[in-house]
């Protein structure tokens, strides 16, 4: 469903990836790991439309998309969530959410600002679904609470249930745990869980290794900027290079 | 959304009813330019205020719409109904072609390329003296006149200019509150965000840019057709600098805040009028006070000052 190939990015002088390949299939969580610096986010953004890559491919359900911007991209049904969450701050999380629909609604700027009965209903019906994702991420009772304002696990669930609204096939989350509490944690694991029950592809950047463990099918490893393994969690727990990289070499 | 429309109700009874104090007289000169700053100020806050993106050029988008209209009456014999949208179209379609590069700068930069967009467009009303009659203006242009009507006098125009404005309050609003309003909005939060969940940021900045301009031209030729006389002096940067103090003092992302800035603005220095020189000197100084104490605007400012005499009443009667 979507696939690397050979990419590498450099920076000035600064190899962050180098020739990293891996293809996730459809419907399965997959982790992408590694110690600071390895290269995830830069990864990420390449993914995401974010930055362009030196070299190489990405491949999304057999496209090449390689250097598409994020919006176009969002209409191909990919969308991401932050690390530092981008939420609009000076709107109602209701909003927040109702703004995801975007690629799902249609009304020009002139049927909005003149009120054509069809851009009434489109209204309406944005309004209707949006509330949708706000229950399935359990925020319903926020809706009319300004997003600045939120908590931040709060904020988390929200820029989630935004992301859903675009009705994605696959969704990239960069260290979703980041800034949680365990219970949230928890809850937040479960959330991806039923996210993939929904028939959604995932693909995420972790540093927490017991959600890692838990919710993932398949784990990449990246370790200063190459692929060091790639496998279900089983395997790479017992993967001795994973090990060294981690916890360092013993001599 | 019916809370909206209550709002915008009132608002019309009001503007509607204005005229009925006054019967005529000077200050329904000053209440037509309010109502001209308003669908101005209102134009730029769609920009400014929603879409986040900074214009220090807009009156050169009012003069154009202006010398458009005065241009196709005067010299060329339309009819002002017709010389009105066609000044807007080609308003608009200019404003688009510049938008595309120059919407790719941001915060400072972008105000300096439109400092320069509406510099330039006052050059050329000052030297292409055959078209625009250079500084000395353009005059003799035509009344509108509708149904055996013409828009000759104060009275007259109020309800003309009036019934533009509220229609652009409306437009406004409605566009605030739909799913383009809150993808300027979302632009103006977090670009970034936006574009991932599909909304394309560069053309909605360049058709919001466009539409500020139109908006802008209409107002200009509202203004030619009612003054019936335009000079360069008016459409120079210090009115673009105005109309920037209108939308801030007024209420980033409000209507409503536009009107208010627009209406103390325009009021303003006809009340300080009786104290001479010293006009000026108190004019900027309400001017800083009032972006010390509401940075929010008038829109906001005004009742969290009725809240905050309200409260300390209460605690007074308890105590």
């Amino acid at each position: 469903m979507l696939e690397v190939v050979g990419i590498t990015q450099i920076f000035g002088g600064v190899t962050a990836l180098e020739d990293v390949s891996f293809s996730i299939r459809k419907g399965d969580i997959t982790g992408v790991i590694g110690p600071n610096g390895a290269g995830k986010t830069t990864l990420f953004n390449i993914i995401t439309g974010i930055y362009t890559q030196t070299s190489g491919k990405v491949l999304f359900e057999e496209k090449d998309v390689s250097g598409l911007p994020p919006e176009r991209l969002a209409r191909l049904s990919m969308v991401r969530t932050f690390q530092n969450i981008e939420l609009f701050g000076g709107m109602t999380v209701h909003e927040n959410v109702m703004v995801g629909m975007h690629t799902k609604s249609s009304s020009s700027l002139f049927s909005c600002a003149l009120k054509m009965p069809w851009s009434i209903f489109e209204e309406r019906r944005i309004r209707e679904a949006s509330m949708k994702w706000l229950e399935f991420t359990g925020i319903t009772e926020l809706a009319d609470v300004t997003a600045a304002n939120l908590p931040f696990g709060k904020g988390r669930l929200l820029e989630i249930a935004r992301a859903l609204a675009v009705e994605p096939r696959i969704i990239l989350m960069d260290e979703p745990a980041a800034g949680l509490n365990s219970q949230e944690t928890l809850a937040l694991g479960q959330l991806i869980k039923r996210i993939r029950d929904l028939g959604i592809t995932v693909l995420l950047v972790e540093h927490d290794m017991e959600l890692v463990m838990d919710i993932c099918d398949r784990i990449v490893v990246l370790n200063l900027g190459r692929k060091l393994a790639e496998g279900t969690p089983r395997e790479i727990q017992d993967n001795p290079d994973v090990i060294s990289a981690y916890l360092g070499d013993d001599d | 959304m019916k809370r909206e429309l209550i709002k915008f109700i009132c608002f019309s009874l009001f503007v509607m009813l204005m005229p009925s104090f006054f019967k005529g007289g000077y200050l329904m000169n000053v209440l037509v330019f309010v109502g001209i700053n308003t669908m101005l100020a209102i134009a730029l806050n769609l920009l400014l205020g929603y879409a986040g993106q900074i214009s220090l050029g807009h009156a050169g988008f009012f003069g154009l719409g202006a010398y458009l209209s005065g241009i196709m009456t005067v010299t060329y014999g339309w009819n002002p109904w017709q010389a009105m949208p066609v000044a807007a179209i080609a308003v608009g379609c200019l404003a688009y072609l510049i938008g595309f590069p120059i919407l790719k700068l941001k915060g400072h930069y972008l105000a300096m390329a439109t400092l320069g967009i509406g510099i330039i467009i006052y050059i050329v009303f000052n030297e292409t003296y055959d078209l625009t009659g250079g500084p000395s203006g353009l005059s003799g242009i035509p009344n509108l006149e509708l149904g055996g009507i013409v828009f000759d006098t104060d009275v007259k125009n109020y309800y003309l200019i009036w019934t533009f404005t509220l229609a652009v309050v409306l437009f406004s609003i409605n566009l605030a509150n739909s799913r383009v309003g809150r993808a300027l909005r979302a632009v103006h939060d977090s670009e970034v965000a936006a574009r991932v969940v599909g909304v394309n940021a560069r053309l909605l900045k360049v058709q919001v840019f466009a539409l500020s301009a139109v908006l802008s031209s209409l107002a200009g030729s509202l203004y030619a057709h009612t003054m019936t006389f335009i000079s360069p002096a008016s459409f120079g940067f210090n009115f673009s600098v105005e109309l920037l103090t209108m939308v801030v003092i007024g209420g980033l992302g409000s209507v409503y805040g536009s009107f208010l800035g627009a209406a103390l603005l325009t009021l303003l220095p006809e009340f300080l009028r009786s104290a001479n020189d010293y006009d000026i000197i108190i004019y900027g100084g309400l001017l800083v006070i009032m972006v010390m104490f509401m940075p929010g605007g008038l829109v906001r400012g005004i009742p969290d000052l009725f809240k905050k005499v309200f409260k300390t009443k209460g605690g007074a009667d308890h105590a």
